[in-house]
This record gives C-alpha cells, structure tokens and sequence, in this order.
C-alpha cells in the first residue's frame, strides 16, 4: 500500500480522532484504562494550542533543556568517510543528555495542568527514568521508576541518578526483565492509581493519545533542524538518519519533514546479531503486524503469537514493538527501516569517539553504523542529518565488560 | 443468537432465582494435563460458566499472580490451538455448562481471526472475552465471532461513562463483565456496597446479565456480589491455589472445588 509521492506530499499525516496512523496504533487497552486515556486525550488536545502551556513549554526548552542544541558538520568523519557531508543533530548535549528530556517536560507540564501529583515512568536504558526523575524533581512531583531488572543491572549509573533525583525505582522481576515488562507493570500501577497519577510514556509507543504527544514534544528536534540546515546549507539536507526502538527520536526529527518527500528518511532499528538470526530488536524489517501494549503496530512475536524476547546491545532498543507512526510510514513507503547490528554499532561507537570527540550512546551508534554505509553511497555535495540521540556515558561500563576491560 | 449455551444458562438461573458462579482458571496452568479435569472439578463444585484464560506473554491489564500463571501455561507448551482442543476435550463429558476463552487480541491476530473463531465453534467454545480489544477497536473478530455463534463478552469499569456503558451494552453479548475495583485483576479490596450501587445504575443501560470480577476471593465477597449482580466472577484466588500446588498438579482439582463449593453454598443461601 505504499502511496505516490504526490500522495505523501500532501497527506496531513495526524491520526484519526481513534488515535489509528492507518491501520495502526489506536487504542488496544482494557476498559479500565479507557477514561484515563480519554480524559487525558481530552487534556492535551485543549492544551497544546493553548499559549499559556506552549509558553512554559518552549521556556522550559530554552532554559532548562538549553535549546536550541546545535546542527554539528561532522568534517573529519566525513572526510575519512569520502561520501555525503554528514551532520549531527546535538541531542546529546541537552540536560540529562538525550531527547528524552524533550518529552519528558511536556508530559510533567501535562500532569501539573492535570492536578496529578504523582508522576511513574518505564525505563530501558535508564535516560527516560533519568528524564523523568529530572523533571519531576523540578515540578515538586512524587515519581516512580519501573525498570526490567536485568536493565538495572546493566544501567546501574542511571539507577543511582534517578535515586539522587529522588525518584523510587522499582526493578521488574516478570517476564523478560527487561523494557516490555517495565512498561507492563507501569500499566498496572496506571490502572490502579490513576486518580492522582500520571503516566509519563518514554517513547512513541502505547494506546492513543500517547503516540501523538510524544512525537508533539520531540518535534521540536525536527523543526530546529529545519531552520538551521537552512541556514547552515541554505536548503534542506537530502537525508536524514535516527535510530529507532520504540521511535521517538526518530519521529521527532522525521515528522516535520514528512511532506518534503525530497528529504530521504532512514529508521535504523537493532539488528542485534543479525536479522537472519532471531537474536535482535527489529520488529519493522522482520517482524509483522500484532498488537502489543495499547496499539496495533508491527512486532516480534513467535507462530503462537506470543512476544519475543528481544536482543540488542542497547538497551534502549531492546523492546519487540515500535510506534505505530513509523508502522505507517513504512507500509506507506513515507521511511525506509533498516538494521545495524551490535557489532556495526559498537564499531560506530569506537569510530565517532575518536575521530568527532563525542562519545555516541549505544543507541545513537546504530543511527551512526547505518550513517556510515549511506554516506558511502553519495556524493561530497550531499547531506545527511543524523540525530545524536544521546550521549554515550551512560554506556561506558557496558561497553568495557564487552571488551574485557575493568574499570573497578 | 439467542441460543447459545451461555443465554440459556443465564435464562435458567434466572427462572430458578439463582446467581451464576464464574471460575476463571489460565488453561495449561501449571500443565496442560490439569486443564480438563479441573474444569469437570469446578463444575463437580456448582460453576455454571467456566473462563478459561488463553495464555498471553503480556497481560498488561491482569495482576501477577495471572501473569505468572499465563508464563506457567506457555512454559509448559500451552498454546492457543492447545486451549482450543482442552475445550473440546471438556465437551466429550460436558455438553451443557459454557465456556468462554478470556485473552489478548495478539495470540488470536497471529492465528487467524477466522480460523480462530472457526475452530471455537467446531471445539465447543461459547463465547469470547478479549481484554484488550475495547468496541472502538473491534474488527474482523466481531463478525467472525458472530458468524461461528459465540457470544463477545465485554468489560466495564466503575470509570466507564454512560455514553459508553451504551456502547458496551450493545455490543456485549452472553453477559456484562464489571471489573468492580479500577484496578488489575486481584488486587486491593472489595467494596460490595459501592458494587451494588453502581451494578443498579448500570441496569439503565444494560439489558444483558451483569457478572461482577477482580477482587472476589472468599465465599461472603461471592454471596455479597450475588444479592445484586447475576454473577461472580472468581480468578486470583484460584490461580494463587493453582500457583501453591504448581509442583503436586493432581491435587489442583479437588483443591478448586474446596475454594468454590462453598462459594456456591454461601451464593444460594443468599438468594
């Protein structure tokens, strides 16, 4: 079903007042959660035209965050590279070093306008706690942290923040231990709570309205990078590259230049090791259609319908489902998915360390691996945008274990 | 549709003045073997309906004690066509007491919506209550569902409007489902007194029997739900059982039937 490029120049590309992107997302959830969602759908569809709220927003991104961050000419990458000029869009040097934070404070902002004064959060790589924790703290907002146990282990740094920020984090035992299984117990604390709690969703992921807002707040990514590559280039760059999870700093750079088809779009998803094996977090190059966590969307699940237990290097990709936005744009053939595995994305890690001085996070590296490849295939003349989704300290010590290096 | 096996049941206790008593077990749990002869068991012990849970990997909307029943039943290689075929087993002894599969829209999406409802027929399945698939969302599953005469159960809360207790109200059939406390199945406690209060007002706009679940686990929380709703629905506190005797699975009838009979009795005394 893929459309004609005068078809993806003019579609509106806003879900339907079900909150369905095509055939996708929707609102796939128990009857008890369906107030809360619709009282929340409520809340936001008046709010985000409303000056007052967008006002403390972009403050709150100006002075807080340290917007606008910067649209960086990776020369020497690019040089060594000898293919397309290669940018990156400098999410890493935001507050709390990644686009989480960009969400993160417009959903806060959304449970202080809400009267909610508790605030719970799911959390994979532990940046989405972390963001959540900061704003938190900065409202004067009780927050809880649910984390799969195994990625507690594996992000311990970002544990102890959330801790200092005076967050609760409570690991999940369930299931996978892993992402899926935070986000299911965040669910059920939801359900129980959801008078006077907010649930503040990391990613692009989830039943409708979350989908919509949280690509609402990362698109700021997107629009800055609209006005600086014309300024910088003078036009729009011709492609533009962002890891993908479950999607939100992707669709955040994506959305915005969905209509100007001339701009390229590539979503790089975890290929683990490889997507010929069943040891990866690609559910949009080899996954199929299902419903996972509130939406209809493409995921990895097994011939019996149950859901896969992923694998990637990142923890922040380590998730079998993805937003259903970028469900949509695949089938409409809006952005092309593609993979990275584990080893390109640790060889991208090592590669833009040393030669741009910015340590990439594990996640970003695989937007990095696939950056790499692409700028190959195209002229110096050309540009690519790639989103330095977030700063790599975070994931030192990972890194380290893998190449038997201690750091104790 | 005004046959099946779950209307008559409902038509019957009604005639006899009597509430229905709706055990909830996760099929394959803690072994596929237990499924059947704990079923005949609940029956043994005054069920008139039985909800067998299709075992999902993400239950989001359920507690943990039926998620770890639900991993239990996929661990030990239950699977859909396997729940499906435990109903058809059921049905060589019971051909009169209904049984409704209770699950999530992903296991049913990756077998086939019509080859799922197709198979239910053929097994003995009477009906269908799919957690996550609220009447805004329903697709292809209604008229497969309708085409193979099962009836679809729906869930309402004590947050759920009137506007769509409307909605809900058609498109249910069989019963209501009320889940009596906001929260996940098996949690916190019961208010009976806010329950009767709230199924009356739901009778204004609902003409199907309303069955009261989430939150009943002793025989005065069943014989207290029963004076108002139709219904009480029973599921953590079996499960829990079920959980305790995972590793003696043959006790697990005979210990289902000393948690429900004296639900039924306390359930009759009251009506």
């Amino acid at each position: 079903m893929a459309l004609t490029e005068q078809e993806l120049r003019t579609l509106d590309y806003e879900p339907d007042a079900g909150g369905h992107f095509g055939d996708y997302g929707g609102r796939y959830v128990s009857e008890t959660l369906m107030a809360a969602l619709s009282e929340l759908d409520q809340n936001y569809q008046m709010l985000k035209n409303d000056p007052g709220f967008q006002r403390e927003f972009d403050a709150d991104l100006a002075t807080f965050v340290g917007r606008p961050s910067p649209l960086y000419h990776a020369q020497r990458w690019s040089n060594a590279i000898g293919g397309a000029q290669i940018y990156f869009k400098r999410e890493d040097l935001n507050h709390t070093g990644a686009h989480k934070v960009n969400n993160t404070i417009g959903q806060a902002l959304l449970a202080k306008y809400s009267g909610k004064p508790r605030v719970i959060a799911e959390t994979g790589a532990g940046q989405h706690g972390v963001a959540s924790a900061t704003v938190a703290a900065r409202l004067g907002l009780e927050c809880v942290v649910y984390m799969g146990a195994d990625d507690v282990e594996r992000q311990s740094p970002n544990v102890y923040r959330m801790k200092l920020l005076g967050a609760q984090v409570v690991p999940v035992e369930s299931g996978s231990r892993t992402l899926k299984d935070a986000l299911n117990e965040a669910m059920r604390d939801w359900v129980t709570n959801v008078d006077n709690t907010f649930y503040i969703i990391g990613t692009v992921a989830g039943p409708a309205p979350y989908p919509q807002l949280v690509r609402d707040f990362n698109a700021v990514v997107g629009r800055e990078v609209k006005w600086q590559s014309k300024e910088i280039l003078g036009r729009y760059p011709d492609a533009l590259v962002a890891c993908v999870g479950g999607g939100s700093n992707a669709i955040g750079l994506f959305y915005p230049f969905l209509k100007d088809t001339e701009v390229a779009i590539y979503g790089v998803e975890a290929a683990g090791r490889g997507l010929s094996t069943t040891e990866h977090a690609a559910p949009l190059c080899s996954g199929r259609p299902g419903v996972l966590h509130g939406a209809k969307t493409y995921l990895m699940d097994n011939s019996d319908g149950q859901i896969a237990h992923t694998h990637s290097v990142s923890a922040g990709l380590d998730y079998p489902g993805v937003g259903p936005e970028h469900a949509y744009l695949k089938d409409i053939g809006r952005a092309n998915y593609v993979g990275a595995t584990d080893d390109e994305a640790l060889a991208a890690f090592h590669e833009v360390s040393e030669v741009e001085g910015i340590i990439p996070a594990l996640e970003t590296a695989h937007a990095l691996a696939y950056t790499k490849t692409l700028a190959a295939t195209m002229r110096p003349d050309q540009t690519i945008v790639c989103n330095m989704s977030g700063r790599g300290d975070k994931d030192i010590f990972t890194v380290a274990k893998m190449e038997g290096i201690s750091l104790t | 549709m005004s046959n099946t096996r779950i209307q008559q049941r409902m038509d019957a206790l009604k005639a006899s003045g009597r509430k229905a008593l709706i055990p909830y077990i996760v099929a394959g749990d803690p072994t596929p073997s237990v499924t059947v002869p704990a079923m005949h068991a609940m029956v043994a012990a005054g069920a008139d309906v039985i909800e067998l849970g299709m075992p999902f990997s993400d239950p989001f909307a359920d507690g943990p004690v039926n998620q770890r029943g639900a991993e239990r039943a996929i661990a030990a290689g239950m699977t859909l066509p396997g729940v499906i075929n435990a109903v058809a087993e059921f049905r060589e002894q019971d051909d009169e007491t209904p049984v409704v599969l209770m699950g999530y829209l992903n296991p049913l999406i990756a077998m086939g919506e019509t080859t799922f409802c197709e198979a239910c027929e053929n097994a003995g399945v009477d009906g269908l209550l799919i957690v996550d698939m609220p009447p805004e969302e329903e697709g292809s599953l209604v008229q497969s569902a309708k085409r193979h005469g099962l009836d679809l159960i729906y869930l309402a809360a004590p947050t759920t409007t009137d506007a769509r207790l409307e909605t809900i109200g058609n498109a249910t059939s069989g019963y209501l489902y009320y889940v009596s406390l906001k929260g996940i199945t098996g949690s916190s406690k019961l208010d009976t007194h806010e329950v009767s209060q709230r199924i009356a007002h739901m009778r204004q706009h609902v003409s199907v029997p309303i069955c009261v679940g989430f939150g009943i686990r002793t025989a005065e929380d069943a014989a207290a739900i029963s004076t108002t709703a139709d219904g009480s629905i029973v599921g953590t506190v079996l499960v829990s059982q079920i959980e305790a005797l995972a590793n003696q699975p043959e006790q697990i009838p005979a210990a289902l039937q000393a948690i429900l009979q004296p639900m039924r009795q306390a359930m009759d005394a009251k009506t």
